[in-house]
């Protein structure tokens, strides 16, 4: 396949960036979206150029690393998938593909295609754990049943792998979806339930310091999510705060 | 320097808990002013950091990655052993000890082993009380599946995410002390030397990967937890960043570099697809307890497929032979992963492979669909003659133990595997050797601790399925925290230790050194130019099989590669940035010096043991042959400037609670 790739290119933080085309030959169908990137990246070392920077680390869909914003949507066209997963069969000969970093104020970009996330951290330091002492003298594991359906959906919420695709592709860049889905995985477990309370609370407002913007129930954060989160962790975590507001 | 184990005294099953009774203990008040560096936030690192930083030890962790949570650990599929006996099926910590070693090939130490099997069941408690969505049955009690070389079933799992919940799960306890300000977490940092005042590892170089920027950390103690070497083979199952930087360079410092060639190879991996490929991607070894492996049973059929003219289901049962099962009765499907990769191999060496280039088996779910099918009507009350309303209820059920994998499947090859059997091939996947540790995971570097993946300790020559999360987590949860206080009871009063020593500013200098060195280096070639060319030396030499005359080829071989990395390497960009092909050239250079001592490694160790196959060394039916007698041991290597000139220690095994016998899953 022949490509060209509109990529945006911005040295650091400071520099201003912009989009910079660049054609390129014989990409097979069979290759991922990263695996095309490095086929690029090594014919630009091999002309003296600098490569496109870009985050990623596992390849295979679970580490939440990689990013990208490929012709304006968060992790390409294909649905259910990072852009590790992504693959060039998805694209036709002769396409030209936009790839910009994920944007969003409470992201930003460190260079080309690499940005920030580590406002995801700080939102989980607020409160995104259970305390318990970690030193092994917790009661035997099977002595507190949990419904198979909650443990379920637990872990279905717990499934997001903070990749931030439901900030980037969010009109409000909203973390509502992920800060949705790190308050359901405690608060549908009986081990989560004592410091629900203090939990919702400083989550949501440390995602509001962070600079997220507001949830406007569009949707488009479900959508792209690779994880199928799903909304219905909103809606958990705004009873759960209410519920807290209330409270205290 | 002779090697002390420091294993201690008494029966096996009370080793530990006399060990401890009897260690120093810090006095809270006390651990508020020591200071211990952890490189690595995996699951053992993080798992460790916090349970120091709970102890009340000032903690400052790094990774290479943008947050804790993206270790590598987080990939981790199948499961996490315990020996909780929950199903009654006949489990318990001597059979966990039992088929560790056993699986291990008799290569590993059985004091270790043995504490690994008594904590094991703590750590799911510890785990589940941390709100870690263990899967559990209809009656809210936590479920079990098998995995390969047992026969027990006490492998607790999350979907095909375990490593990711077990890992996250030690994260928001990271997170926790964070937030209390006991944890300094450093981000995209990576340590590029380890500094060493008056014999003790009191500090660490490392590098902002953002900035570009050289920084000096100081503690009384570092406990390394930087993962496997896996990529030294550049395709292997790791995530693209796993390196041996931390574990080299502390080698290079002194800490001996234990069985570096024993290596595992993962039988259940989606195989190469062409020379672009960048990684290997892993399909659980879970998928076995399903799944059945075969090839086709005759030549012509095995062609007509990989010329496309046939399909896999165009074959009858009887065309097709299900060799593991044939060749290994007891345990089938489920023997442990280098007999599995190696039937697998030999099948496709003798012309059965199915895909183009004749380099992949089928693991075929049919069976499983249909059986589970059948339950579910009767269970439903429905027509179990119905042959696809079977199909689709046995689809639904075998989704639900293994959705995601499916779905990574059909994404990665575009086949869809619940209609056709997967093809599958065995890949670089996990690492047994590493920094060799005594009993208290210290290294020979006196104040380096090494944990998880990256020390050598409890595997022996193979490792079992779902044993390295439960190894990362023992040690980090339940292992290093003892045994850090231990050493750490004499430094209480020695206070903060200075960045500016001459030990600091002479280490600092070698790292910036070795970083202009790679910028002002005008050379011709990228880094993975070199990296990939070293994947194909240790995959063509040191790989699945190995003889002497490949080995000693390759020793050769990588050192000549390395020369002309050195000379003719191009990094792009500059140091004082964010450089992504300058953090890859530093790893690189250190895979290129592990290589060599990995396949001297392999030379000297004249047997075949778990992972470690030489051709030379094979019993008449093409097992693995064994000497007991002249390998029982330990190759622990000290670094004396060339990896050509490493000079070995030998750690004598004892067995002491298990009889060594020839390893048979017959
Ligand atoms: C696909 C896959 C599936 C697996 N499935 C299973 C399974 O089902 N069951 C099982 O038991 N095991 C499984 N394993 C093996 C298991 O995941 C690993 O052995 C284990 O997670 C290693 O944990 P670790 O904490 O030692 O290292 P890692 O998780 O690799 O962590 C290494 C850490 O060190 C950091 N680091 C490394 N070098 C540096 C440096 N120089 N400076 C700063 N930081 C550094 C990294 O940033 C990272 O935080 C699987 C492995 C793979 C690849
Ligand atoms: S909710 Fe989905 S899109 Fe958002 S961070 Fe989690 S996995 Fe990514
Ligand atoms: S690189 Fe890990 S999710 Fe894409």
């Amino acid at each position: 396949m022949k490509l060209t790739l509109k990529i945006w290119r911005q040295k650091n933080a400071q520099d201003k960036g912009g989009i910079v085309d660049y054609p390129i030959d014989g990409i097979e169908p069979d290759m991922s979206f990263l695996e095309m990137l490095d086929v690029l990246n090594e014919q630009l070392i091999n002309k003296g150029e600098e490569p496109v920077a870009f985050d990623h680390d596992c390849r295979e869909g679970i580490c939440g690393m990689c990013s990208l914003f490929i012709n304006g949507e968060a992790h390409g066209p294909d649905r259910g998938v990072t852009t590790c997963q992504l693959h060039m069969r998805m694209f036709k000969d002769g396409d030209t593909i936009f790839i910009e970093p994920f944007r969003a104020k409470a992201f930003p970009v460190i260079k080309d295609l690499v940005v920030d996330r580590s406002s995801f951290d700080r939102i989980q330091h607020a409160g995104g754990f259970i305390s318990v002492n970690t030193s092994g003298n917790t009661i035997d594991a099977n002595t507190i049943p949990v419904n198979k359906e909650d443990a379920d959906k637990s872990f279905d919420a717990a499934a997001c792998i903070g990749c931030g695709a439901c900030v980037a592709t969010c009109k409000n860049s909203s973390a509502m979806l992920f800060v949705g889905a790190k308050v359901s995985q405690f608060a549908l477990l009986p081990q989560g339930k004592v410091e629900a309370t203090e939990r919702v609370l400083n989550m949501v407002h440390q995602m509001d310091l962070e600079g997220f913007g507001n949830c406007t129930n569009t949707g488009a954060c479900e959508v792209e999510c690779p994880k199928g989160i799903s909304l219905e962790n909103i809606a958990r975590m705004n009873r759960e705060y209410l519920a807290a507001s209330l409270k205290g | 320097m002779a090697l002390d184990s420091k294993i201690p005294h008494g029966p096996i099953s009370d080793k530990w808990t006399n060990y401890k009774d009897h260690i120093n203990l810090v006095n809270p008040a006390n651990k508020r002013n020591l200071d211990i560096i952890i490189v690595g936030t995996g699951l053992a690192g993080g798992s460790a950091a916090a349970t120091l930083a709970e102890l009340g030890y000032n903690v400052k962790a790094f990774c290479f990655q943008d947050s804790p949570r993206r270790a590598h650990s987080i990939a981790a599929q199948g499961g996490i052993n315990a020996a909780k006996n929950y199903k009654g099926d006949g489990d318990s910590v001597y059979r966990l000890f039992y088929d560790t070693v056993k699986g291990g090939d008799y290569r590993a130490r059985e004091a270790n082993v043995h504490r690994l099997a008594e904590v094991s069941a703590n750590i799911i408690d510890q785990c589940v009380a941390q709100g870690v969505p263990l899967a559990r049955e209809y009656g809210g009690l936590l479920d079990n599946r098998s995995f390969g070389g047992t026969l027990v079933s006490r492998t607790f799992y999350a979907q095909g995410q375990t490593g990711q919940q077990l890992l996250l799960g030690a994260y928001s306890a990271m997170n926790r002390q964070i937030g209390r300000g006991k944890v300094k977490m450093y981000n995209r940092h990576e340590m590029l030397d380890i500094v060493i005042v008056d014999g003790k590892a009191r500090g660490i170089i490392a590098r902002n990967l953002v900035t570009g920027e050289i920084e000096r950390h100081s503690a009384h103690a570092v406990v390394v937890g930087s993962g496997g070497y896996g990529n030294v083979f550049f395709l292997s199952t790791n995530a693209m960043g796993s390196n041996a930087t931390a574990a080299w360079k502390i080698h290079k410092k002194g800490a001996f570099f234990a069985n570096p060639c024993y290596t595992q190879i993962h039988p259940t991996c989606i195989p190469v697809s062409g020379d672009h490929q960048s990684k290997l991607t892993l399909m659980s070894e879970s998928l076995r307890n399903d799944g059945r492996i075969w090839v086709p049973a005759k030549l012509e059929d095995a062609q007509a497929i990989r010329e496309g003219k046939k399909k896999a289901t165009d074959l009858s049962e009887a065309e097709r032979d299900y060799f593991l099962e044939r060749r290994y009765p007891a345990f089938g499907n489920l023997v442990p992963r280098d007999v599995a990769s190696r039937a697998a191999k030999e099948r496709c060496d003798a012309g059965f492979g199915v895909n183009k280039t004749g380099e992949a088996v089928y693991l075929d779910f049919a069976a499983a669909i249909q059986r589970y099918g059948t339950e579910e009507a009767y269970v439903k009350g429905l027509d179990a003659n119905d042959k696809a309303l079977v199909i689709k209820l046995g689809t639904a059920i075998v989704k639900s133990k293994y959705g995601n994998l499916f779905q990574m499947y059909l994404k990665i090859v575009d086949e869809d595997p619940y209609v056709t059997p997967m093809m599958i091939y065995p890949a670089v996947h996990y690492t047994m050797g590493g920094t060799w540790v005594d009993y208290n995971l210290m290294t020979t570097i006196p104040g380096c601790f090494s944990i998880g993946e990256s020390n050598f300790s409890d595997h022996g020559a193979n490792r079992l399925g779902a044993s390295a999360l439960m190894q990362g987590l023992a040690d980090g949860y339940f292992v290093l925290p003892y045994t850090i206080g231990d050493y750490l009871a004499p430094d209480i009063k020695m206070g903060p230790i200075s960045t500016d020593l001459p030990e600091f500013v002479e280490a600092e200098k070698a790292v910036k050194d070795q970083i202009d060195r790679f910028i002002n280096n005008k050379g011709t070639h990228s880094v993975d130019y070199f990296h990939k060319k070293l994947g194909k030396i240790m995959w063509d030499k040191v790989g699945m099989a190995r003889n002497a005359k490949g080995l000693t080829e390759a020793i050769e071989e990588i050192a000549a590669l390395r020369e002309e990395f050195y000379k003719d390497v191009k990094v792009p960009g500059s140091a004082n940035e964010f450089n992504q092909e300058l953090e890859k050239a530093t790893r690189v250079a250190d895979f290129l010096e592990l290589g060599e001592l990995f396949a001297k490694d392999a030379l000297h160790r004249n047997e075949s043991c778990g992972g470690h196959f030489r051709e030379e060394y094979q019993t008449e039916e093409g097992e693995a042959l064994r000497d007991d007698e002249n390998f029982a041991y330990v190759a622990a290597w000290e670094y004396k400037g060339k990896p050509s000139d490493a000079v070995l220690h030998k750690e004598p095994l004892v067995y002491e609670n298990i009889k060594l016998v020839q390893r048979s899953y017959k």
